[in-house]
């Protein structure tokens, strides 16, 4: 430092090494939006691919020959499934990313700290209280057991003597598996576990139009967390970073957790929970660009799209004609690309 | 001008900023300096309005802090505490962004740039801009959160040991860029530091504390006597005067 006098700083001053800089960083920038295009092109590829992925013969040829059969399908089935699966990969991989921030914490998720177990929960009540309520109402009452769950989850960080990278994460692991164990149970009494399977494992083989359009709720908050990433990123660098860039830290933490806690709800109550994406996805793109949330949010986004489109894609070609649930692929894919991610962590770190 | 009047401060039953009573003239270096539990850091961190105080009042540059609104203080004033670990992966330049963003609201303009650009000039970091925050050393690193709330480009400039993780060569110019700062740009420059030669260096004024009372405040030449420092460190130190500087010679 120390190299010229000081001077005001002057915004047109092109001569400096600055304006040099800026030009690369503009580059940068077109380079990066160029690749987050091509990035989107897969995953439409992938999109298109999941259309024509099925046991019913829903085929280009049957399709431009006018066939009705396959056009129904095409409408009724495969479209809405590849939405779905759109908007709840976008969804749950940014809401991972949220909490990651909020938290202060890479190994956490909505499902590894009992978010996704405490809508669970809230939905067996209702099914067991108000088995006639319509889906969004159970959503609603999902999303208030979501909110309770994560903050019961800060509350006892909060209490938590010493903030250790790896207590964390367990200690959400260990509250998850105290909830789930709490649904469980009432599940085993009311005979619902057969029902339970529905919304702990996630599966995108029963939806079809008219089931799954709550999903596009998930979109509305994903554009919001993209509103306010700078805003989440300020306050993942902490409280007195925050306070001293003049935002308010606890109205910032309210906002995060609430978007995070009602995309687990809906995505829950309408396809089931989808694990490890939330995990898996916002430490690839962290290890890649960063975690500035105005670069991330997209190419989280667009991450999560493909991973859940390309996991579903081979759950229904695995063994087909049979399914195997999207939950259970990625829970098997997502440990193992977390396990290498972890490896690597350590070996990057010494 | 910052002026302080009754601040306390308790955690539990431990009063850590006891009725500190001053005012920290305007454009000049203002040192606090103490032994480790004197409380400065607390007092810094009060009058930044990080932490609330239990009584007294503080106005930075006329403004309450207790009143005034976050994001007007924002641009009045920056801090940056001691120990600032990032868990997450930021880069240099978007990290010294953010410093922006009272003024900019997230939305850069060419003046934004020109601060950020500027900062980073300053701070020496030119060719990191580019890298990752957590990549960097402890000494790069710092710099790089220094210039965060250089590009502020607040009036009043509040920075808990500035030269953590320094070395002699960085902690020479970062004393002498905050002498710059406020010698040339008119700065308020309050910083808390360890090291006393420093402080009697490059301060117009310094604010010694001790149990969280301030016991003095002054010039350099007030406050490198032996006798008052005596008070507040408990140990002798023999005072020099090297170059019209007062040295105090304490390492044997």
């Amino acid at each position: 430092m120390a190299i010229s006098a000081v001077n005001r700083p002057a915004a047109a001053d092109a001569a400096s090494p600055s304006a040099a800089g800026r030009s690369d960083a503009h580059r940068a920038a077109v380079r990066e939006a160029v690749l987050l295009a091509l990035a989107g092109g897969g995953t439409a590829i992938l999109a298109a691919a999941s259309m024509f992925v099925g046991v019913s013969d829903v085929s280009l040829p049957a399709l431009l020959s006018g066939s009705q059969d396959a056009w129904d399908i095409f409408w009724i089935s495969r479209v809405p499934r590849t939405l779905a699966v759109i908007l709840a990969g976008t969804a749950v991989a940014v809401a991972g990313l949220i909490m990651q921030l909020m938290v202060r914490n890479r190994f956490v998720e909505p499902s590894t700290v009992g978010t996704v177990e405490s809508a669970t929960l809230g939905i067996l009540v209702v099914t067991v209280l108000a088995p006639a309520a319509p889906l969004l109402a159970k959503m609603g009452i999902a999303s208030g057991f979501a909110l309770a769950g994560t903050a019961l989850f800060l509350a006892v960080l909060r209490r938590l003597p010493a903030r250790n990278t790896l207590l964390v994460p367990l200690v959400g692991i260990m509250l998850g598996g105290v909830i789930a164990s709490v649904t469980t149970f009432f599940a085993y009494r009311f005979d619902l576990l057969q029902t339970l399977n529905n919304w702990m494992i996630g599966d995108f083989s029963g939806v079809l139009r008219g089931r799954y359009e709550l999903l596009w709720i998930v979109a509305g908050l994903t554009v919001l967390g993209y509103i306010a990433a700078d805003r989440f990123t300020v306050a993942g660098m902490g409280a007195d970073f925050t306070t001293n860039l003049g935002m308010n830290y606890k109205a910032i933490m309210r906002l995060g957790l609430t978007l995070v806690a009602l995309i687990s709800a809906v995505v829950v109550t309408t396809v089931g929970a989808v694990p490890f994406l939330g995990l898996v996805v916002p430490n690839i793109v962290s290890l890649i660009f960063g975690d500035n949330l105005r670069r991330a949010v997209p190419w989280t986004a667009v991450f999560g799209a493909g991973f859940v489109l390309g996991c579903d894609i081979l759950g229904r070609t695995i063994r087909y004609p049979y399914e195997v649930p999207v939950g259970m692929v990625m829970s098997v894919l997502g440990a193992v690309i977390f396990l290498f991610l972890l490896l690597r962590g350590r070996k990057a770190r010494g | 001008m910052i002026r302080l009047s009754g601040v306390c401060k308790s955690y539990g039953t431990a009063r850590v900023v006891d009725q500190v009573s001053a005012e920290i003239p305007s454009e000049g270096v203002t040192s606090i300096i103490g032994p480790n539990g004197a409380g400065k850091s607390t007092l810094l961190s009060l009058i930044s309005r990080l932490q609330p105080m239990d009584a007294g009042s503080v106005a930075v540059g006329g403004l309450d802090v207790a009143a005034t609104g976050s994001r007007e203080l924002a641009r009045t004033m920056a801090i940056l505490r001691q120990e600032n670990h990032l868990t997450m992966r930021l880069k240099v330049r978007d990290l010294v962004a953010f410093g922006r963003f009272p003024h900019s609201g997230g939305r850069p303009t060419a003046e934004d740039r020109g601060h950020i650009e500027y900062a980073l000039e300053q701070l020496d970091l030119l060719t990191l801009a580019d890298r990752f925050v957590d990549e960097l050393s402890g000494g790069q690193r710092q710099r790089a959160f220094i210039a965060m709330v250089l590009a502020q480009d607040t009036g009043y400039l509040l920075l808990d040991e500035p030269l953590n993780n320094l070395d002699m060569k960085h902690s020479v110019e970062m004393m002498r860029l905050l002498r710059r700062l406020a010698d040339e740009l008119g700065k308020t420059v309050v910083v808390v530091i360890h090291d006393i030669n420093f402080a009697s260096c490059y301060s117009d004024t310094i604010l010694a504390m001790r149990g969280g009372r301030l016991l003095h405040q002054g010039t350099p030449g007030q406050i490198m006597q032996p006798e008052v420092l005596r008070e507040v460190y408990d140990i002798d130190i023999r005072i020099e005067e090297i170059d019209g500087n007062r040295i105090g010679v304490y390492f044997a």
